[in-house]
């Protein structure tokens, strides 16, 4: 008898989703789907509010990567302003390297999270450890020494978040045309060098290469389940420098192929003529894609694993990280990489790359200059804006348009686990098929290697499903054959 | 001329026609309050400073002190009575502390703090209440008004003396508006001091705003206690 299984909730993600799998009479798998079940709002309710709160409120949709929204929201209101990008403007270089301060910041302690509290427990223990143990209780009976480096990197990353927006989360430092505030020597020397209860940056980084050479033991000990797990194809995307390497906070949206041949490049402002978005009945988070290849082909991966396909190299003042990227790269042999697992390799590179990059930073002696913001010549106003950057998840976008008395008319937010539902959605069927095919019984481990395939991205499902007014709500009740039985539209 | 008269239980002394916030205030007691301003004519419309005043509810700021008074502000009835009207306020119009530019310089979220207000008693009434952005300079913020009139009876226009803003309506339809072509006149100074005399976010200076970094806004730097008892929180 044909039988459907249910993940519901799928744990230790950030928002609310479910799995449904469907198998026939043979245990085979006929269907497998990953539902966001949750509902926001943002987009709508930021109408009639005035411009510049955007940025305030809507980095109110994650209790995670609240600066990456903050930041999209800012560079969205230097384009409204007239000082942004859009018009050719470039930020003074004290508030950008400040933006980009925060924005690194925010990107350790996020990854930070991701890999060891949610990912590190089935590194471990393995994917059917007992669920009592593959957690972070579990880590902290195992290797309570690792537990403490992890709250230590966390909490240094978030007094830096501290340091330029004021506060732990939530914080407020981006304006129209620049931030609020630089930073001054003694918050830097504290960052630098720590004090009691915090680490220094150099120990950041000691810790970081230690999250990295955790992941080489896990791979080196199950190379092959780590290299065929969930291994999907996709397109990636990123944005990049002049040079076609990964800027976390500004450039243009590259989007590769398997043979890291440009599949497409273009200035973000121009991403309604590039990208379009489709809508399930079984999910309130939508799938995007690019026009010109339509949903199957065109669909992108976005976030560390799809960074690190399109990056050739770091910086020269990034050495581990550059190092471990060669590596990275080496193991596929200059093609893109798109096992699922190796996203949490590409995560442990991206947190050595971020705790290098802020270390650089916090030499730099602009941060203590007092140029913060540019002020818009009369008539500047554009009324629109659009930010991109890369959030820890991948590619981030906000768009705004407002009218002339400065009310918000327009949002449009397109986040990076909305860019990733395509390849989620593979991921899932993959691992369903592999790991439940077949099986006469389908045991709790099995469960949670689907649940291991969706963190693998770490998507943030709460900043996924913020529009409102054209999500479909509807519940269809389907017989085994597929016919409609009943259906309920909200 | 001297008087004495008590608070919550002290002697203090006062002189004859000070109302009761300023004589608590000198005595260093602080009375929450978020339509008077010292120095300015009583409204006596929020009634966030109500005390007992010989055991009768009473606007501490609409009342002179007087020979033997005793006052009770502390006292555990009239202090839940006062959190009680703050939390009114909360829920009466559409606060949005996160995201408002006033965040940190408000006098409404400055009070909520002192009282001690985690969250409102009362159902939120999510009144709809339309902004007016109409003004080259002011953002109007209905859903923030607490009714406090301050703007009303003291921003004028500097030539005529005509007000500027007013209200309009009656109960839950009343709303505050703003006469656009004076607003238009405004200086820029002045458009600045209607902002810092709104207890509120309601009437917010368009053109500059989140300026002071968190941890450096007004009440951040000096509580609105301490500011009122040094007399300086106007």
């Amino acid at each position: 008898m044909s039988k459907k299984l249910v993940i519901d909730p799928v744990t230790r993600i950030e928002g609310h989703g479910k799995v449904t799998i469907q198998l026939d009479d043979n245990n085979q798998v006929v269907d497998a789907k990953l539902h966001v079940v949750e509902f926001r709002g943002f987009e709508k309710f930021i109408q009639g509010h005035p411009y510049w709160e955007a940025p305030m409120l809507l980095q109110r949709i994650c209790g995670i990567c609240f600066v990456s929204h903050h930041l999209c929201g800012a560079k969205a209101l230097d384009d409204m302003v007239g000082v942004g990008y859009s018009t050719g403007t470039k930020m003074l270089p004290t508030p950008e390297k400040m933006r980009r301060l925060g924005h690194y910041a925010q990107q350790l302690q996020s990854h930070v999270t991701a890999y060891f509290y949610l990912i590190v427990p089935e590194m471990l223990f393995g994917m059917d450890a007992p669920p009592e143990q593959r957690n972070v209780l579990g880590l902290v009976e195992a290797d309570p020494d690792l537990v403490k480096r992890v709250v230590a990197l966390r909490k240094w990353g978030q007094e830096t978040i501290k340091a330029v927006l004021g506060k732990r989360m939530h914080g407020i430092s981006s304006v129209p045309g620049g931030v609020n505030q630089n930073l001054s020597i003694e918050a830097r020397d504290r960052l630098l060098n720590g004090e009691d209860g915090l680490i220094s940056i150099d120990e950041v980084i000691e810790f970081a290469q230690d999250g990295l050479n955790l992941f080489y033991d896990f791979h080196e000990k199950n190379r092959e389940q780590v290299d065929t797990f969930a291994d999907v194809p996709a397109l990636n995307m990123c944005l990049v420098d002049d040079d076609g390497n990964v800027d976390y906070y500004h450039g243009k949206m590259r989007i590769v192929d398997k043979n890291k041949e440009i599949v497409t490049e273009l200035n973000y402002h121009d991403y309604l003529d590039h990208f379009s978005e489709a809508t399930e009945e079984w999910s309130y988070m939508k799938f995007p894609f690019l026009k010109d290849l339509g949903r199957e082909k065109g669909s992108v991966r976005v976030g560390p694993l799809a960074r690190v396909n399109v990056t050739k190299t770091y910086a020269d003042d990034t050495p581990l990280a550059k190092a471990a990227l060669e590596r990275f790269h080496d193991y596929t042999k200059g093609k893109a990489n798109d096992m699922t697992l190796h996203t949490n390799w590409a995560r442990a590179i991206e947190i050595l790359h971020s705790a290098e990059q802020i270390k650089v930073l916090l030499s730099d002696p602009d941060l203590q200059k007092d140029q913060l913001v540019i002020t818009p010549p009369e008539g500047a106003w554009t009324g629109e804006g659009v930010g991109v950057v890369e959030a820890p998840r991948g590619t981030l976008l906000h768009h705004y348009r407002a009218n002339e008395e400065g009310n918000i008319t327009f949002a449009n937010l397109v986040v990076a686990t909305t860019q990733n539902n395509t390849v989620m959605n593979r991921s899932v069927r993959s691992v369903a098929e592999d790991y439940l095919g077949g099986n006469a019984e389908i045991t709790e481990g099995m469960m949670n290697a689907i649940e291991v395939s969706i963190r693998a991205y770490d998507p943030c499902l709460s900043c996924a499903t913020h529009a409102a007014g054209q999500m479909p709500l509807i519940v269809s009740v389907l017989d085994s054959k597929g016919e409609l039985v009943n259906e309920f539209v909200r | 001329m001297s008087i004495k008269v008590t608070i919550d239980g002290k002697e203090v002394s006062a002189r004859d026609g000070d109302n009761i916030i300023d004589v608590a205030a000198e005595n260093g007691v602080y009375i929450p309050s978020l339509c008077y301003v010292k120095g300015k004519p009583c409204l006596g419309t929020c009634r966030t400073c109500s005390v007992k005043v010989n055991g009768n509810v009473m606007a501490a700021c609409t009342i002179p002190v007087a020979e033997g008074m005793e006052i009770e502000v502390n006292e555990p009835e009239v202090t839940d009575m006062r959190k009680a009207l703050v939390e009114l306020l909360f829920s009466e119009g559409n606060h949005n502390c996160p995201s408002c530019e006033k965040s940190g310089r408000c006098e409404l979220q400055a009070t909520g703090y002192e009282v001690d207000m985690m969250v409102s008693r009362f159902p939120y009434r999510f009144t709809p209440r339309v902004v007016d952005h109409s003004s080259k300079t002011i953002f109007l913020q209905r859903d923030r008004c607490i009714f406090c009139q301050r703007c009303v009876d003291m921003i004028r226009d500097e030539k005529t003396g005509e007000k500027i803003f007013s209200i309009k309506g009656r109960g839950t339809h009343a709303r505050i508006e703003i006469d656009t072509d004076l607003a238009n006149e405004m200086s820029p100074q002045q458009v600045r001091e209607a902002s810092d005399l709104c207890p509120v976010g309601c009437i917010i200076d368009s053109t500059q705003g989140y300026d002071d970094p968190i941890g450096k806004r007004k009440f951040e730097v000096k509580t609105i206690r301490d500011r009122a008892l040094e007399r300086t929180h106007r």
